[in-house]
């Protein structure tokens, strides 16, 4: 059952993830990465993580995204200016680039040998973690991040407003 | 599944986001490409929890998602600016720091 999820959704976020770089307008680029998303998420449910799977669709799917679109429709993505290609031979580069990362990746798969890394079965609490272990842990051994993370929205919120409210220079 | 399932999975992912932050013309879409990325690595944070049974892989990607937004917010901030100031999107456009 596992498996056909695994492939179903799998399959489902890597043809979204492929659309969004095939798609030449980045309005349906940015549907394509939502749909990406949300397969992500279901796949963080197979993984037994239903607090990121949550997190994913309200934070991810929902406010990034929102912003995105906020953005793409108040901007003009659609027009000639952007879409003209002025390096030609960037397709190719990414293309030569590609194929060495899967090449490089390939004597890695070849020697995986999954007796040598087994699967962890002593851990907190015998199972996988539940919310309250993950509330336990952020609140406890991850405070100080946890309490620099909200300096750093604070900061973004503030440049977010100084970069927006500039006027266009004379 | 196994571990290297997801691994594979999430290599693929990074690599389609990788090629596309190269071969993209449009600033959005170069931003687009970035965030999948970061999801890509999300994936395998989150594959290597459930292998290892800890909970620190899912507080990582808890961080990257915090992480994502705000620099999503700013980076989109930049944007808007960028248009007005030079009427393009075109990541071509803006080299002014190149040279």
């Amino acid at each position: 059952m596992e498996t056909i999820f695994f492939y179903l959704f799998g399959g489902i976020a890597l043809l979204a993830a492929i659309n969004v770089v095939a798609q030449k307008k980045v309005f349906y680029s940015a549907i394509s990465l939502i749909i990406c998303l949300c397969a992500v998420a279901a796949l963080y449910l197979l993984l037994e993580s239903p607090f990121i799977a949550a997190v994913q669709i309200i934070v991810y799917a929902g406010a990034i995204m929102v912003l995105f679109l906020f953005v793409i429709m108040l901007l003009d993505p659609f027009s000639a200016a952007i879409l003209q290609d002025k390096k030609k031979y960037l397709p190719y580069l990414a293309a030569i680039l590609g194929g060495m990362a899967l090449a490089l990746f390939y004597p890695l798969l070849k020697s995986y040998n999954p007796a040598l890394t087994p699967r962890n079965p002593d851990a907190i609490g015998g199972g996988t973690a539940s919310l309250q272990q993950l509330g336990q842990a952020l609140f406890s051994e991850y405070l100080v991040p946890f309490e620099v993370t909200s300096i750093l929205i604070l900061i973004a919120i503030i440049g977010v407003v100084v970069l927006a409210k500039r006027q266009p220079q004379k | 599944m196994e571990l290297i399932h997801y691994l594979i999975l999430s290599m693929l992912l990074f690599l389609v986001g990788a090629v596309g932050f190269i071969i993209k013309k449009n600033i959005i879409s170069v931003f687009l490409c970035l965030e999948l990325m970061l999801n890509a690595v999300n994936l395998s944070f989150i594959a290597f929890s459930r292998h290892l049974n800890q909970v620190h892989g899912q507080i990582f990607v808890f961080f990257v998602m915090v992480v994502a937004a705000a620099e999503a917010a700013v980076g989109l901030a930049i944007t808007i600016v960028l248009y007005r100031n030079r009427n393009t999107l075109n990541v071509d456009d803006a080299d002014t720091m190149k040279w």
